[in-house]
């Protein structure tokens, strides 16, 4: 199956050299989630932006649907839904109003009752007379997406949807992206808030000074990347590791009250049982036991920190 | 062509229209009685007919056309620069539509509102004097022509501008001068004769000329001249308009 959006060697540079985008290369299947990490000023934005339409990229090709995004606009941008990261809405329009007129944009002719739908899915419809000014800011996050369903895309491009949302509308944005994601839409979605990514995506892209630095299955990514540890925890602290248990796996907690053992999940033997059964020989009585997994937070910030190094 | 998206903007750009619609009629139509009763009846009682038209009817024509250029103008240039300002740019930039498309829904919506604006004028110079209008067709092509071509100029403008200051500063410093000195308030003859060599190169002169002769049967220059000079500024305005969103220059980096 050819990939719903295909990226070849997009490049972005500006008046005074500077390079946003170095040749970015990217495959996107349909009906996948894909979140595209980084950190400010690596790419992501402009990435989006050159894909919609919003900035003219330097050189590079990118097809939507197997359009060329320059030669054929029309078929690609009917397409695409854009949720931008700055909350941008005329403040005296009605929030019906503002929706209609997205899809009508949009070439596509009026439709009240997938309005309707939309609104109601969004939790809008009870506000759809409002005017916009009059919404809280994660109403008019909700107002941003309904305006990108609204011509009922293909791929969709959330520029990071919850910035500056509660931690219920989050989870809710989460919801509805897993609705639109069973419909069979396309997302890619760009953010900060690396448990998001963690939650929703079936892929994981990080990019860093405008360049992908990976491309991976999420959980392919936390199982290679991810490491796993197991704290055990001691009645009495101890001053130094004792001679059986040294090893580069084990290390001292930070008040000597815990033993912190860092093993590999897919290894044949994880050596717990050994260091138990080590821990038992040293006389030590156990307080408690607790693993804990690498998060992608973790990941992500040891492959930008590789990067810079 | 995307009809439907034509259509949503002009649309949506009327709403706004409608939505400020006392601010937008009271507006002119003050402005243009107290044309009346100062132009018209305190001054214009002194001076005898112009070319055989009362003062105060001969200057409708210049206040209708004064009306209409700012009003195509400032709409034109709001219409664009506001979704510049406020950042909903990235809908229209991201949407399945052309530049022809764009500026047919935003001109189309600037240029209906200056020819709303102009007839509200039309219909107070009736209450102030009486007229006739001899060639009411042409008097309808004018207004359209100039409706049409200098809301064009205030789309660029509104791409042009940075700043609200910016928006402002073309029609302040060059649009109303030149529609003050191009023939609204008095016959170019009436100038001495280096004065009206000067004002031929006032491009104004030839629209008010040609929608005054559509009144009164009288101008200063010949009416194929101002048709040509309406229809070559159209013209010029769509080039460059063509060009901006061609090179993407202030709107697509």
């Amino acid at each position: 199956m050819s990939p719903i959006l295909e990226i070849r060697d997009l490049k972005k540079s500006y008046d005074g050299g500077f390079e946003a985008l170095k040749g970015v290369n990217l495959s996107i299947e349909e009906g996948e989630i894909i979140a595209l990490l980084g950190p400010n000023g690596a790419g992501k934005t402009t990435l989006i932006s050159a894909i919609c339409g919003i900035i003219m990229p330097t050189s590079g090709s990118v097809t939507v649907g197997g359009h060329d995004i320059a030669t054929d606009f029309r078929a690609t941008r009917t397409m695409i839904g854009l949720v931008p990261q700055e909350v941008s809405l005329e403040p005296f329009e009605r929030v019906i109003s503002t929706v209609r007129f997205s899809r009508g944009l949009f070439g596509k002719r009026a439709d009240d009752a997938l309005i309707e739908s939309i609104l109601k899915r969004l939790s809008l419809w009870d506000k759809r007379n409002s005017q916009i000014k009059e919404l809280s800011g994660g109403m008019k996050r909700r107002v941003l997406i309904a305006k990108a369903l609204a011509h009922e895309p293909r791929v969709l491009f959330l520029d990071e949807p919850t910035a500056g949302v509660d931690v219920e509308l989050r989870k809710d944005m989460w919801d509805i992206v897993a609705d639109l994601k069973a419909d069979g839409v396309t997302i890619i979605l760009t953010t900060h808030y690396i448990e998001e990514a963690e939650a929703i995506a079936d892929r994981i892209g990080v990019i860093a000074k405008g360049e992908i630095l990976l491309v991976e299955d999420k959980n392919a990514l936390m199982q290679r990347m991810g490491k796993k540890e197991l704290e055990v925890q001691l009645s009495a602290p101890l001053d130094v590791l004792p001679d059986r248990l040294k090893s580069d796996a084990v290390r001292l907690g930070t008040d000597g009250s815990s033993l912190i053992y860092t093993y590999d999940t897919r290894a044949e033997r994880t050596g717990i049982t050994k260091l138990l059964s080590d821990v038992a020989a040293e006389g030590l009585v156990l307080r408690d036991v607790v693993t804990r997994q690498s998060s992608l937070e973790d990941i992500f910030v040891t492959l930008v920190k590789e990067d810079a190094a | 062509m995307n009809w439907t998206a034509i259509k949503s903007i002009y649309v949506f750009e009327m709403t706004r229209f409608f939505r400020t619609f006392l601010q937008s009629l009271i507006s002119p139509v003050l402005s243009t009685s107290l044309y009346f009763v100062v132009f018209g009846a305190a001054i214009g009682s002194r001076i005898n007919e112009v070319e055989g038209v009362s003062y105060a009817a001969f200057i409708v024509p210049g206040l209708i056309m004064l009306s209409v250029m700012t009003q195509g103008i400032s709409n034109g240039s709001f219409g664009i620069y506001f979704p510049k300002f406020i950042g909903t740019i990235y809908e229209l930039l991201s949407a399945p539509v052309n530049f022809l498309e764009i500026v047919l829904g935003y001109v189309g919506a600037a240029a209906t509102k200056a020819m709303f604006i102009g007839t509200i004028i039309l219909i107070t110079a009736f209450f102030f004097v009486d007229i006739t209008i001899l060639h009411p067709g042409a008097m309808v092509l004018f207004l359209v022509l100039t409706c049409v071509s200098f809301s064009l100029f205030g789309f660029i403008i509104g791409i042009w501008a940075k700043n609200f200051e910016q928006l402002q500063l073309v029609p302040l410093l060059i649009v109303t001068p030149l529609v003050f000195l191009g023939g609204s308030f008095y016959s170019i003859t009436m100038l001495p004769p280096v004065w009206q060599a000067i004002s031929m190169f006032n491009p104004v002169v030839y629209l008010i000329s040609g929608f005054r002769w559509a009144f009164f049967g009288i101008a200063d220059v010949p009416i194929a001249t101002s048709l040509l000079a309406i229809a070559g500024f159209t013209g010029l305005c769509l080039l460059v308009i063509g060009w901006i969103f061609r090179t993407g220059w202030r709107i697509r980096e």
